[in-house]
This record gives C-alpha cells, sequence and structure tokens, in this order.
C-alpha cells in the first residue's frame, strides 16, 4: 500500500479520477480479451459440434485467430454509403458499445471487487442495457437500406418485447433478495447449490436465460441478422472496424448476461458446495466458471436450435413469458406471507 | 462552485440544448433523437438530486421504451416536410400568443418570490444509507396505496381501451393456432401408402 500513497501524492487532487480511470481499463481489458477468445471458443465449440475441427491454422491450435481477425478488420476501409445519414451512421456503432461496456460498472466479481458499489445497481443495469436498441435501430435507419431497416425494425421490436418479460423476472429476484444491489443479492444466496435462487425462482430463472439469448440477438433468435432473408440485418452497410465494434457489442452483451445470470440465479462467487475442497477455491473463479458454463450454453442453443419464425418470437415473449413471470411473482410474493417464507429467503 | 452544481450546469445546458433542437431540427428522426437526449440529461439532473428511483425509471421507461416506439412510427412514416411547414407564417401570431401566455404562466407560478431558494431551500443531503427507491417504495405502499391502486386501475383501462379501438379481426385472415399444431400426430400428418415397385401391365392402352 506503500506505492499506492506514492501515486496519490504524485496526482494530487486529479487521483480520485485517475485511479477510477486505472480500474475502468483493468475491468475493459480483460473484457475485451474474453470477446477475442469468446469468438473463437465459439468458432471451436459449434465446430466440434457439427464435426469439423474450425479454425486451427493461426498460432498453435488457432489460437491467434482473433488477433488476425481483429488486424484484419482495423486495415479494412470503412465504406459510408453515398445516400446515408452519415453522422447517425457513425453514431450507431457508438451507441451499441457503449452501453455494453457502461453496464459493466455495477457488476460484481467478488464482494470487493466492483468498480461502483450502487444501491441500485439491478435497476442501473436494466437501464442502460435498455439503451442498446439505438444502436440498432439508428444502424437501420441511417444506412438507408431496405435490409438495414427491415432488420433494424425487428429488432427493435423484439428487444423492448423481451425487455418486459427479463423486467419481471428481476422483479422476482429482487423480492427474493430485499435488495437492489448486486452484492447483496449474491449475499443474500449464501451457500450451496440448494441456497441458490435459480431453484425457488426456477421459471423465473429460465425466463431470464431465454430472454437474454433474445435480448443479444443470438440465435435461435437471431432475426434482426437473418441471413436467408434480409441479408444480414441491420449492419449490412458497415464494413471494417464499424462492422468490429457492432460484434464485439453483442459478444461484451453475452458475457454480460452469462455473468448477471451467474450473479442473480447461479450464486455468483458461492462454490457449488460449502465444504472444504471447494471453498478453498477463491470466489472469482467459481464465478467465472459459472460464467463460462452459461456462456456455453449461448453457443450450444445457436448450434442445436434453428432460427424461429418472427411470429413465434412475438408469441413467446408476450403470451408465454410474461404471462409465466407474472404468476411466479405472485406465487413468490404469496409464499413470503406463509411460514414457508424461508424457501425464497 | 462544487462539482455537483458544475454537473448541473452541464446536464441544463445539454438539456436545454436538446429540448430546443427538438423543436428547430428539420428531420424528424433527429427531433426524436434530441428528445432521447434530452430525456437522458434530465435523468442525470434527478440522479444529482438523489432520486435514483425516478432518474432510472425515466431512462428505462421513456428512453428504453417509449422513445423507441416513437423512433419506430416516425422512422416508417412518410413525412412531407414542405406540407407540414406550409402554414408557418399563417399560424404564429396564435401560437406565439399562446407561447407567449404559457411563459407568462410560468413565471409568475415559478418566479422568485414563489419558488426562489429562500422559499423551497435546496433539499438537504441524505445520510448514507438512504434508499430512495426503498421510500418510495414504502410510501407508494402504505400512504398512497389507494391513488397507486387508481392510476393503475386506470392504465389499465386505457390499455384495454387502446387495444379494443385498434384491434379489428378480418374475417378472410387465416391464423395459426399453435396449440393444435403441437398436439398433432402422426398419423394425422403421415399416410404410409403400399405400392408395388412396378406399375402393373395396363391393359387399357
Amino acid at each position: 500500500m506503500m506505492e499506492l500513497s506514492y501515486w496519490q501524492h504524485l496526482f494530487g487532487w486529479a487521483w480520485p479520477g485517475v485511479w477510477t480511470l486505472v480500474r475502468i481499463v483493468a475491468l475493459v481489458v480483460p473484457l475485451m480479451l474474453a470477446v477475442a477468445y469468446l469468438t473463437y471458443a465459439e468458432r471451436k465449440v459449434i465446430g466440434y459440434m457439427q464435426v469439423r475441427i474450425g479454425p486451427n491454422r493461426v498460432g498453435f491450435k488457432g489460437l491467434l485467430q482473433p488477433i488476425a481477425d481483429a488486424v484484419k478488420l482495423l486495415m479494412k476501409e470503412i465504406i459510408i454509403p453515398s445516400g446515408s445519414n452519415k453522422f447517425l451512421f457513425v453514431l450507431a456503432p457508438v451507441l451499441t458499445i457503449a452501453p455494453a461496456l457502461a453496464a459493466w460498472a455495477v457488476v460484481p466479481f467478488s464482494p470487493q471487487m466492483v468498480l461502483a458499489n450502487v444501491d441500485a445497481g439491478l435497476l442501473y443495469i436494466m437501464a442502460i442495457t435498455s439503451m442498446g436498441v439505438y444502436g440498432v435501430i439508428i444502424a437501420g435507419w441511417a444506412s438507408n437500406s431496405k435490409y438495414a431497416f427491415l432488420g433494424g425494425l425487428r429488432s427493435a421490436a423484439q428487444i423492448v418485447s423481451y425487455e418486459i418479460a427479463m423486467g419481471f423476472a428481476l422483479v422476482g429476484v429482487l423480492m427474493a433478495a430485499h435488495s437492489l444491489n448486486l452484492v447483496d443479492i449474491v449475499n443474500a444466496q449464501h451457500g450451496g447449490l440448494l441456497n441458490w435462487y435459480w431453484l425457488p425462482l426456477f421459471p423465473m430463472f429460465l425466463v431470464y436465460l431465454i430472454a437474454g439469448v433474445a435480448e443479444t440477438n443470438r440465435a435461435p433468435f437471431d432475426v434482426a441478422e437473418g441471413e436467408s432473408e434480409i441479408v444480414a440485418g441491420f449492419h449490412v452497410e458497415y464494413s471494417g472496424m464499424a462492422f468490429a465494434i457492432f460484434f464485439l457489442a453483442e459478444y461484451a452483451n453475452m458475457i454480460l448476461v452469462a455473468t448477471l445470470t451467474s450473479i442473480l440465479f447461479l450464486g455468483g462467487w458461492y462454490p457449488l458446495f460449502d465444504i472444504a475442497p471447494f471453498n478453498w477455491i477463491p470466489g472469482i473463479f467459481w464465478l467465472l466458471a459459472k460464467v463460462a458454463f452459461v456462456l456455453f450454453l449461448f453457443l450450444w442453443f445457436r448450434a442445436t436450435f434453428p432460427r424461429y419464425r418472427y411470429d413465434q418470437i412475438m408469441r413467446l415473449g408476450w403470451k408465454v413469458f410474461i404471462p409465466i413471470t407474472l404468476v411466479w411473482v405472485v406465487v413468490v410474493g404469496a409464499v413470503m406471507q406463509t411460514p414457508l417464507a424461508f424457501l425464497v429467503h | 462552485m462544487n462539482f455537483l452544481t458544475g454537473v448541473f450546469y452541464m446536464l441544463s445546458v445539454i438539456l436545454l440544448f436538446a429540448g430546443f433542437r427538438v423543436v428547430t431540427t428539420r428531420n424528424p428522426v433527429h427531433a426524436a433523437l434530441f428528445l432521447v437526449l434530452a430525456f437522458f440529461s434530465a435523468a442525470g439532473i434527478w440522479l444529482t438530486l438523489e432520486a435514483e428511483f425516478l432518474a432510472i425509471a425515466l431512462v428505462m421507461v421513456y428512453v428504453g421504451a417509449v422513445m423507441v416506439l416513437f423512433l419506430f412510427v416516425v422512422m416508417m412514416l412518410d413525412i412531407n416536410l414542405d406540407r407540414l411547414r406550409e402554414g408557418f407564417w399563417q399560424y404564429l401570431p396564435l401560437a406565439g400568443f399562446v407561447s407567449a401566455m404559457l411563459a407568462l404562466e410560468m413565471t409568475v407560478v415559478l418566479g422568485s418570490r414563489t419558488f426562489g431558494l429562500s422559499i423551497v431551500p435546496s433539499p438537504q443531503p441524505h445520510p448514507a444509507g438512504y434508499s430512495n427507491t426503498r421510500e418510495l417504495g414504502r410510501l407508494l405502499y402504505t400512504d398512497y396505496v389507494y391513488p397507486f391502486e387508481l392510476a393503475a386501475v386506470i392504465l389499465v383501462v386505457a390499455i384495454v381501451a387502446a387495444i379494443a379501438l385498434t384491434m379489428r379481426r378480418r374475417k378472410n385472415t387465416r391464423y395459426q393456432d399453435p396449440a393444435r399444431q403441437v398436439k398433432v400426430k402422426r398419423e394425422q400428418r403421415v399416410r404410409m401408402m403400399q405400392m408395388p415397385a412396378e406399375k402393373p401391365s395396363s391393359t387399357k392402352t
């Protein structure tokens, strides 16, 4: 800690800002690396599921493939269509990536490791992730292309619909935990597998997980970029790094949803079983293992399920998920008034 | 001037600029996006007042849902700007009168004599551990439970009315019933036929 105070003296009044910046960099750099290697994992996992090998040329077992892809995309020209609205065309990727990164500000990795331990963390995340739709809808409109526009509209309607179900699933979590603070929510799930919220809130866990897939526009809910009918959807006119930014945001959002699922329903940093050999492992590894597991589910879904038809997506969101979560909110509320309240903590 | 005051002025400048651009910009999509910016800055100002629940609800409801649907509509409408601007000078006197009256009323109500710092002092900062969300929930579900539920009932009536007014079922539209689709058995869809591998030599030729 001697060194910390040395830096504090060096920067003087600017220290709080510098220190926050250092912590942001310490969060974003591993996140970007995780995004890069998630694309690699996706290609490998889906490759093996389809009895292929996947990328294996660049580096040992293809491990440098994401770096090569990033360099390629950086080198490419960004083409701005002549009929597009240039300012909004460039703004759209920014509006996509900014919420995907800003939401991480309140995500805790352990009781101490959190950038901003705010009280209304859950609300903050919901508000920030609901901004992500603007990038898609503006990209679709500013491109001045019918395919991009259709993709943008589809995606916007889908995200708005599933956000409601997602919000109600979170209502269940905050009812059980009596808190909106993410650290408190994890602490309320203290204990092993059977103490986590996936069990008492099982329908909400499923709804949250599936709505998370839909929110990130991933297969089988990827009608926004349904290549067979609308080419590539909202980002069809984008090239080079502008296109890569959309991908970065999509994968950052995937990791965010996986992390939130782990924190809200899978006990965060608590070990699988609260007994000797398991709780020797530091909590952050447990959290990362859970995140990796949920991300694997995402990839598994993509390799397994065919794409939903658009009206079926809307039906699932409005007529299935929202009623399920509404009923379960009432069930949780009723159980909490009975002697069985310990079931939902 | 402390840090918070600086934040307030910054957000206010952005809010006023965005509000001004909403009414002056030519492109309706730009106007809608400026309105989003205005909502977001207003949420920021509420945050500085320690009303984090209201601020985040503003972002969630207005920015995350209402304005998205608004953009949706504006993007799909074919708005003819020239026709919108046709009656500008004709309506200007009436509009000017209305806005002057509005400004006058606001000065009377919000003037320094009735709304100044001496009468409505800036709110005291709350102690650490104060949760605006918890406080709001407690008030809504105890002291104000009847008005709150009345508001909910009115909103439900509005939803039902909106759906009833706009929903029309055409007679010749075909619908799929997923429940029936799921319940289908193999026998209803597939019929196994036994056919001889070759055509029997016909007598008709």
